[in-house]
């Protein structure tokens, strides 16, 4: 699986080798690499037969400190090349892949400087695939970096709407919460007093109630600021409207699932007691989250700021999974990431390939007075799909996610669970809303047809797979939940959070 | 046949529509050729093939009369517990799968030429299809959560349905209030479930080893827990499930959706609107009836059933009254199923399922048979659905007239047609109900009202000298592919009553599985029939007394209830005085009450919604507003602040601020590095 990451930046350096005039080849190497990708993970994944395994995929010294002399205090520290693969991973590597490939499919309308965009595209993908897969926490740190920049030329350079400033919001909101996880890391390591940065090492390691009380928030909201947790969520928004729309499926659908997963998998574990104790907290901001971004959601007027807010949404439920601390709303947070990846990235899909690419406009006044839903058929019934999955229409990923994460709630917090239903009536609204202005107008007398260009056979296939896979997760949510996710939460690295939460 | 064959022939029933609903759609998108027909003929094929299972697995209950037989399968793991579906073969499932694949399969029929020349014809029968397999998968399940998966998707089958014909914006608007009302009952629903999963750790109804959430041991376990306002805990949970009942069925006051649902195409009121999907209300309560019955010792009727009683009590009247003041021919049908609906929880309430059931199968017959009657006159007038602009249709449309008189005296509750056993079935438990007689004498007056407002229709509609409606475009009766539906639902209204006849109520016993056992002795039930009929026939006689004798010439004339005209005060002065003085008082009376109902659920109801929507929208404004001048200009002016001391960095040596922000982060980290090592 390790080779997801290499094939990224193998991939990144043959499309910048290829001649200038080359575009159509750069981005059949991007649709190959990626699928490749996905291919890998899948497969990768398959291999997982339910037992709490942790597949190591290599570990090598990478650099060592050695120590001094006898007067420092600092020990003597090895950071290790570490890769390995445990169900969570896994899942976010098939999320990764197939994010990436539906991407690719999404982005082939791109004229401007082609080789580029997709030599940033590949590397953010490395960088990403190389996050999920790290066991090393400073490998992990170094990666999470690496993901950082590619998005930041991606959005300014190939973006609409305001693209510096959403560009260097995101960037900026990135490093303060790097700066916050490097320094909680930093001092950890410190404070335990080891040798290695490894996270299973980490995990083992007691440290004492007030530390973890200090240190878990900086960890957690270091990671989560990338997750959109309420308050820290303004750079989700204008920062997905003003990526292009393979990014802003990427965002979403993948660099909004880094800061879930750093926090599950190295502040969570890292800090349990800490987690114990800011447990509440960050419940309530979840579900204020949840229901925030909803109403804000209904009142816009910018078809893809409607989005950009419901992923604020929709990742609270992931934060109130995570909050809940049981096994399964544990499981349906994760299982959320990978379901609000593939939604998200559908409805960035449809609203920025099919609609604005063709339309150029996302006001949503202007585009009722469009007659959309007879232009564009297709458009019309994937954004109803997707509009129908993201509010937790049964069938599809986002309803086992949302339904375990509220039956969690419910035995954690149970008047969370009841404003989470109220959150989703509203998310039902919100989303009808969109449907029917941007698609579903009253015909007044005989509109004039806009002779928009056809859907094209990429943008089909982009679609038809990610809805297959919401499809599948929905249909037959047993595969990954027994083989992958469940097994995960059974190995050595939570060890500590088991004990703690008491299961 | 043995069980095997039916663990695969018994979801059949369920899946043999979904199979046609999606080979439909991927025909529609990807197949090159013309395809009308083949979509058609496929959901009607798949429906038949359904009914010949459904019709396989009554004929099984009814010969084997054992406990409910149930399929049951893991979908996944929830946390330590297996989540279970499966499906349940009983009496309750295999009849409604009966009555909703043969009414299903008559309204596709019906549908073909009603929507003949619908340029989405395909699509239509993709979304039939869809609500087909949704409502079968719904009346099958032996699990709370795939009903309540079912459930949603009905919704959304009808949110499609309803919005079909999107251009006209009514429809829209109807579409949206119908999901987003149903949605909120859903809440209730959905919080129910989630307390009876923690409360019993299953969603299973029965199971094959007793640990189902509607057996025994589990509900035992919850009547003896009790909550905080004194509630045993299996009525609270059954009080929350209700509430899905009361959106989906449109019960006070959840009920403002459904009149407007019928800007749909008039199949699909037929079909979702009046005979299967809002029953599913009914089927709900019906299928956790062991839960919302189950009182403590001591109690003879537990607080739920007390509760659905008096909501269907008050539905039942409350929309009767609305239906008087209607003119849209399908309006006034709407609040008849309004009120009909409000009549099977008061059934479900002092009676029990069978009873319940037996109105809900019925109603289902002769309301199919009304609304698609309707659709043919809609259809026949050139899409005229003002009653005002129609009249004296029984001379140009014979066959839709004869049979919705059926389907009329079937509703009104005339001997012996269906509706008059099985509503007589539900006054007759209400009269002996331990808690109150008030539901049965509120029953007895909604019979009459029914009696009178669909006297009121058929007189506006089909009687009358004069055709009102545009003079150079006369009705004429619709193609054979309508008019068969009707003639076999008519049947239907007339024949399937005498299953559930008090002296041999064989229904309610396949129901209810008992031995078929007479309802009271010979004598009372007689004084019962005597009493509904003479009801029934009052309310028929002031609605022909009212509207028959002097019919509408005119469309713009008022309502002849509304405005007194001196030629038919003498009328009736001359024949019934006591005519006269009902038209004084009690049809004054009914009238202006009828108004003021009317008045309240267009004005009072919607106005609460309004006022809700309006503090979530401005909720939602405020929440918008902090975000871009609070939480935004908060993150902007602490860029500026950055950049300002950037730039003064920059003075010194030429930098980027990510490259400060970096060394500040580190700068930090080691600050904090010395503190943790000084601090040791």
């Amino acid at each position: 699986m390790s080779w997801t990451i290499y094939i990224s930046f193998i991939g990144m350096l043959a499309v910048l080798l290829l001649p200038p005039r080359h575009e159509t080849r750069a981005r059949w190497v991007a649709l190959v690499v990626a699928g490749c990708g996905l291919w890998i993970g899948f497969t990768g994944a398959m291999e997982f037969g339910g037992g709490p395994v942790v597949k190591e995929l290599i570990n090598i010294p990478w650099i060592t400190i050695q120590k001094l002399d006898s007067h420092t205090i600092l020990p003597e520290l090895t950071i290790r090349y570490a890769l390995a693969v445990d169900g969570i991973s896994a899942v976010m590597v098939i999320l990764t892949g197939l994010a990436a490939t539906a991407g690719v499919l999404f982005s082939w309308n791109i004229e401007h400087r082609v080789r580029e965009y997709f030599a940033f595209y590949l590397a953010l993908i490395g960088g990403v695939y190389g996050v999920f897969l790290s066991a090393d926490l400073f490998l992990l740190f170094v990666f999470y970096e690496i993901a950082i920049v590619p998005k930041y030329f991606l959005i300014a350079i190939w973006g609409s709407t305001r693209r510096e400033y959403g560009a260097m919001k995101l960037a900026l909101y990135s490093f303060v919460g790097s700066a916050f996880v490097l320094i909680g890391m930093i001092s950890a390591f410190a404070v335990s007093g080891g040798h290695s940065f490894m996270l299973v090492d980490l995990a083992k390691v007691q440290f004492s109630a007030d530390f973890q009380a200090r240190a878990f928030p900086l960890v957690f909201v270091g990671f989560a600021i990338l997750a959109g947790i309420w308050p820290f969520h303004t750079w989700a928004p204008t920062g997905h409207v003003a990526a292009p729309t393979a990014v802003s499926m990427l965002l979403a659908g993948v660099i909004m699932k880094l800061g879930a997963y750093g926090a599950l998998k190295v502040a969570m574990t890292m800090f349990p007691e800490g987690l114990l104790y800011w447990r509440d907290t960050i419940a309530l901001v979840a579900v204020i989250g949840i229901v925030y971004g909803a109403m804000v959601a209904w009142t816009q007027k910018d078809f893809k700021f409607v989005i950009g807010y419901s992923s604020v949404s929709h990742m609270g439920f992931v934060m109130l999974g995570l909050a809940t601390l049981n096994e399964v709303g544990l499981s349906g947070a994760v299982l959320q990431m990978f379901s609000h990846g593939i939604i998200a990235g559908l409805l960035f899909a449809v609203v920025g390939r099919m609609v604005y690419a063709r339309t150029h406009t996302r006001d949503l006044d202007e585009l009722s007075q469009m007659p959309l839903g007879q232009e564009m058929p297709f458009a019309a019934v994937v954004f109803t799909i997707a509009g129908l999955a993201s509010m937790g229409l049964p069938g599809f990923s986002g309803f086992v996610a949302e339904l375990q994460v509220v039956l969690g709630a419910w035995k954690a917090f149970p008047l969370y669970a009841v404003i989470c239903g109220a959150g989703i009536i509203i998310g039902v609204t919100y989303t009808l809303k969109a449907i029917q202005t941007v698609f579903f107008t009253e015909r007044t007398g005989d509109p004039k047809l806009l002779e928009l260009p056809h859907i094209t056979f990429s943008e089909k296939l982009g679609a038809a797979l990610l809805i297959g896979a919401s499809l599948w997760v929905g249909l037959f949510p047993g595969y990954m939940l027994e083989h992958l996710i469940h097994p995960a939460f059974e190995t050595e690295l939570f060890e500590g959070l088991r004990k703690e939460a008491g299961w | 046949m043995g069980d095997s064959v039916y663990t695969w022939a018994f979801p059949m029933i369920a899946l043999a529509p979904l199979f046609a609903a999606l080979v439909i759609f991927v025909s529609r998108f990807f197949c090159p050729f013309p395809n009308k027909k083949i979509a058609s003929h496929l959901a009607i094929g798949s429906m038949c093939l359904a009914f010949f299972f459904s019709l396989l697995a009554v004929i099984n209950v009814a010969d084997t009369q054992q406990a409910p037989r149930v399929f049951n399968f893991t979908w996944f793991e929830l946390g330590t517990n297996a989540l279970q579906l499966g499906w349940i073969m009983d009496p309750l499932s295999s009849i409604m799968a009966v009555m909703i694949t043969f009414v299903g399969a008559l309204i596709f029929h019906f549908s073909t030429a009603y929507m003949g020349k619908d340029e989405n014809y395909q699509m239509f029968f993709c979304y039939l299809s869809l609500f087909a397999a949704a409502m079968l998968g719904l009346v099958i399940s032996n699990n709370l959560l795939l009903m309540f998966i079912c459930w949603e998707l009905v919704g959304v089958a009808s949110y499609l349905l309803i919005g079909f014909w999107f251009y006209k914006p009514s429809a829209a608007a109807a579409a949206k209030k119908a999901f987003i009302t149903t949605r909120i009952g859903d809440l209730g629903f959905f919080i129910g479930m989630l307390w009876l999963y923690s409360e019993t750790g299953t969603l299973l109804f029965y199971d094959a080893n007793g640990m189902g959430c509607l057996e025994q041991s589990a509900v035992a376990k919850m009547v003896g827990q009790t909550t905080m306002v004194g509630m045993t805990v299996s009525t609270a949970i059954s009080l929350l499930i209700f509430c899905g009942a009361i959106g989906k069925s449109g019960q006070l006051p959840l009920h403002v959706w459904l009149p407007d649902a019928m800007e749909g195409p008039t199949p699909v009121s037929a079909l979702i609107h009046a005979a299967t999907m809002v029953a599913a209300g009914v089927f709900l309560m019906a299928r956790v009836y062991p839960l919302i019955s189950a009182a403590p010792p001591g109690v003879a009727v537990s607080g739920g059933l007390q509760v659905v009683t008096w909501v269907g009590t008050l539905t039942a009247v409350f929309a009767a009254l609305i239906a008087i003041g209607q003119y849209d021919i399908k309006r006034v049908l709407a609040y008849s199923t309004v009120s009909q609906l409000g009549y099977m929880f008061m059934g479900l309430g002092v009676g029990g399922v069978g009873v319940a059931m037996f109105h809900l199968i019925m109603h289902a017959f002769f309301k199919a048979l009304l609304f698609l009657g309707s659709g043919s006159v809609i259809h026949g007038c050139h899409h005229e659905q003002d009653m005002r602009r129609m009249g004296a249709l029984q001379h140009h449309m014979k066959i839709t007239y004869l049979t919705y008189a059926v389907g009329t005296l079937a509703l009104a509750g005339v001997i012996p047609f269906a509706g008059f056993w099985s509503k007589d079935a539900i006054l007759h438990y209400a009269w002996g109900w331990e808690v109150s007689r008030l539901p049965f004498f509120i029953g007895v007056f909604g019979a009459f009202l029914t009696a009178f407002y669909m006297t009121r229709q058929v007189v506006y509609v089909f009687y009358g000298k004069v055709y009102r409606g545009d003079e150079s475009h006369m009705p004429e009766e619709v193609p054979e592919s309508m008019t068969k539906p009707l003639i076999i639902l008519a049947v239907c209204s007339i024949a399937l009553g005498f299953l559930g006849m008090p002296w041999l109520p064989a229904f309610q016993a396949f129901i209810e599985q008992v031995p078929i056992e007479a309802e009271g002795n010979f004598g009372s039930t007689a004084v019962f029939i005597i009493i509904s009929q003479v009801v029934v026939g009052f309310g028929i006689a002031i609605g022909l007394a009212i509207y028959g004798v002097l019919p509408h010439e005119k469309p713009e004339h008022p309502d002849e209830a509304e405005e007194h005209l001196p030629n038919q005060f003498a009328v009736l002065r001359d024949k019934f005085y006591i005519d006269e003085l009902y038209e004084r008082t009690v049809v004054k009376w009914h009238k202006s009450f009828g108004n003021l109902a009317d008045t309240l659920d267009r004005k009072a109801v919607s106005l609460g919604v309004m006022l809700v929507s309006f503090v979530a929208l401005g909720i939602s404004w405020l929440s918008r507003f902090c975000d871009d001048y609070l939480i935004n200009p908060g993150f902007d002016e602490g860029c500026k602040r950055v950049s300002r001391s950037g730039r003064f960095m920059a003075k010194l040596q030429n930098g980027r601020i990510q490259e400060y922000l970096r060394v500040f982060g580190v700068a930090l980290a080691l600050f904090l590095l010395t503190l943790f090592i000084t601090g040791r």
